[in-house]
């Protein structure tokens, strides 16, 4: 197959052809498992940067002589999904910015990077409003800290048509803003709920002022949650008592916090889906991941020598496109040597909401079935 | 007729509701007269009628078929126990017949996707389909075994809280010009109505009006579909013999969105396991009549067919 940037490059480029070709493609262009990077502009030089684990973060582009146009081919998968950003080289200065040519974009805390999307992959209905499908409400609380000493916010999502002499599951989300803001999870809840992939269930977003502390196996978040947070919800709110009415969720060092409130306190949370965990860990030797990652290593250490049983299902799903993917992939079999029901998905994405959202469906449905099957409206 | 009543399969309601049409174009119903309502289906929101009376613009009696039913396991935990052991032998029964029917669905899907020599592959796809009817037959068989075993230990006919129960309910459709059966959960609704004995009660000359798990438990199979669930494969099954007012048919509710109908051998497998009965795509809008030995539908109703096609009903 000849790409279309090299049928480009073999022709003669006359003054109008670059505007052409730009015309009449859209870009990153995908042709079967290969993307084409476009730039279009005067720069000393230009590079894609990503975060894709395995690959040089910063490949330069070649320029196509005589132009402006700068490009650069990658090896892009089917279905993969990768966020990047083209750092433009001018007057010895580098800027990162998002792909002109490209509309797709992903936002994250930290603002938005431009993605491409490999052949196959498709964005999933149900992480955008639907018309017609009934959509929950959210409530807002605030709940005195006497683990953390303060006050902390969190909101409370109620499913459509709530009841309260009802009995729902409750789920507790760490870094519940972001995953409302970055992964539409009020979305994903609204549309699965309605078509009754997973039961009506109640769910609580909680933040934290300093999460790569607080959720680093910090004892005092487990004391939040287990002794503070799920009493004031229990009282407020019509929650199915039962371990497997009742779970924890949370992506990289909010994984990190639902796994260890979850060992913490083994019988209370009987569905844990973790998303992108920052388990690192050492066999031999001192990390490399900073001091950050001191406490969540020594955790990690220890959940492997003593994993006990802190769930009953445990969803577990990583990025291939993210260095934590070989921590998760190899806590796998010890998880499942617990005698938990584990189930693990590796999806060609990296560590970014999306990734995140994306596997929304797959993890709830499986830790909350719904009465799909059965019920026919 | 029959000596059965009209009955009227609708697609859904809650967004394109046409209860109210099918209502008005019923020969005999008396428009003044009350609308039985059944929502079973929805368990404790059975009660939560306030959407159906709006598509009705109307007044409706709701039987309260599934709190009644209720009441009645409370008052007689003995008998709440033996139709929960039951359900227990039927579920168990249903695994077994999931694992049977894996291997067979994935035969027959194997042979009907397979190309080559029509003389020689074409036997073969035939013996893989009737071997996935022979499994759903079996199975069918089985559920009949323990309900009959369960209604010759325990009929329901003579609880005397049933009975009562029954007596009531009697007096209650007694001035209901029509009843409706809501969708929901198919199997829960299915034993209400069992234990209610409402189709045995319900006089004949009055019409039936269904929709999803209602128009289902109608019919004589209950058969649960979805072509992309979340999790689990997929596979089309027998849940349990339905109530059978409804002959030769097998509904399907949102069938377009539950089911890949763009997929020949999928919708060619559908129909060849469950014909010679009609399946018909109950989506939004949807309407097809039975007057007790008849179907009938608006033609743009539509029927997988053997051929793979989904086309206007022929029934």
């Amino acid at each position: 197959m000849t790409l279309a940037i090299h049928e480009l490059k073999n022709k003669r480029i006359g003054p109008h052809e670059i505007e052409r070709f730009l015309r009449a493609h859209s870009f990153p262009i995908v042709e079967d498992r290969v993307a084409t990077f476009v730039y279009h502009g005067v720069a000393e030089s230009v590079e894609l940067v990503h975060w894709v684990y395995g690959l040089e973060q910063s490949q330069l582009f070649e320029r196509v002589p005589g132009t402006h146009l700068w490009y650069f081919v990658m090896d892009l998968p089917e279905r993969s999904r990768v966020e990047y950003k083209i750092g433009v080289t001018q007057g010895g200065q580098t800027h990162l910015v998002r792909d002109e040519l490209n509309e797709h974009f992903a936002r994250d805390p930290y603002g938005a990077n431009s993605v491409v999307h490999g052949a196959g992959y498709e964005e999933p209905d149900w992480a955008f409003e639907q018309e017609g499908t009934r959509r929950g409400s959210l409530q807002s609380h605030t709940i005195q800290s006497a683990a953390f000493g303060d006050e902390r916010k969190i909101e409370v999502y109620l499913p459509a048509r709530f009841r309260p002499s009802r009995r729902y599951p409750l789920l507790i989300v760490h870094d519940g803003p972001d995953y409302l803001r970055f992964a539409a999870l009020r979305e994903v809840l609204d549309n699965l709920i309605d078509r009754l992939e997973i039961p009506g269930m109640i769910v609580a977003l909680t933040e934290s002022p300093n999460r790569l502390h607080e959720y680093a196996n910090d004892e005092r978040h487990a004391q939040h949650i287990v002794d503070e947070l799920l009493p004031m919800l229990e009282r407020e709110y019509p929650i199915a008592p039962t371990a497997n009415a009742r779970g924890l969720m949370g992506a990289s060092f909010g994984a990190v916090a639902s796994l260890s409130t979850a060992w913490r306190n083994p019988g209370v949370f009987g569905r844990l889906l973790l998303q992108s965990g920052s388990f690192a860990f050492t066999d031999i030797g001192h990390h490399d991941r900073g001091p950050v990652f001191d406490p969540v290593v020594e955790f990690v250490n220890e959940f492997r020598a003593d994993p006990g049983q802190p769930t009953n299902s445990l969803y577990l799903s990583c990025g291939m496109y993210e260095s934590l993917v070989y921590y998760n992939r190899s806590l796998v079999p010890l998880l499942q040597s617990t005698g938990m029901n584990v189930r693990f998905t590796e999806a060609p994405d990296g560590h970014n909401w999306e990734n995140w959202r994306d596997r929304l469906r797959e993890g709830l449905s499986w830790l909350f079935p719904g009465p799909l099957w059965m019920v026919y409206e | 007729m029959n000596g059965q009543p009209k009955i009227v399969f609708l697609g859904p309601q809650r967004r394109t509701p046409n209860v109210l049409d099918a209502l008005r174009s019923l020969p005999g119903v008396d428009a003044r007269a009350p609308v039985a309502i059944v929502s079973a289906g929805w368990e404790e929101r059975e009660r939560e009628q306030e959407e159906f009376e709006q598509h009705i613009r109307g007044r409706a009696i709701n039987l309260e078929v599934y709190h009644r039913v209720e009441e009645i396991y409370t008052r007689d935990p003995a008998f709440r126990a033996a139709v929960r052991d039951r359900h227990d032998r039927l579920r168990a029964l249903q695994r077994f017949y999931r694992d049977r029917l894996a291997y067979a669905l994935d035969g027959a899907r194997q042979l009907l996707a397979a190309e080559g020599d029509e003389d020689l592959v074409g036997p073969e796809r035939e013996a893989a389909i009737e071997a996935v009817r022979a499994i759903d037959a079996h199975h069918f068989h089985r559920i009949q075994q323990i309900h009959a075993e369960f209604q010759q230990r325990l009929p329901y006919g003579r609880h005397q809280l049933v009975q009562a129960y029954r007596d009531q309910l009697r007096r209650q459709v007694a001035d209901c010009s029509v009843l409706c059966i809501a969708g929901g959960h198919v199997a829960i609704l299915l034993n209400r109505l069992r234990i209610s004995g409402l189709l045995a009660i319900w006089p004949q000359d009055r019409p039936i009006v269904a929709w999803g798990a209602g128009a289902m438990a109608l019919c004589e199979r209950v058969v649960l579909f979805h072509d992309s669930p979340p999790q689990g494969p997929g596979n089309a099954e027998v849940l349990e013999m339905g109530l059978g007012v409804a002959e030769g048919i097998v509904p399907l509710p949102h069938a377009t969105e539950r089911m890949h109908l763009d997929d020949a051998n999928r919708v060619t497998l559908f129909a060849r396991r469950f014909g010679p009965a009609a399946c018909v795509a109950l989506d939004d809008g949807a309407r097809v009549d039975w007057d007790g030995s008849t179907w009938s539908g608006a033609p743009q109703l539509r029927q997988l067919r053997a051929t793979g096609e989904v086309a206007e009903v022929t029934v």
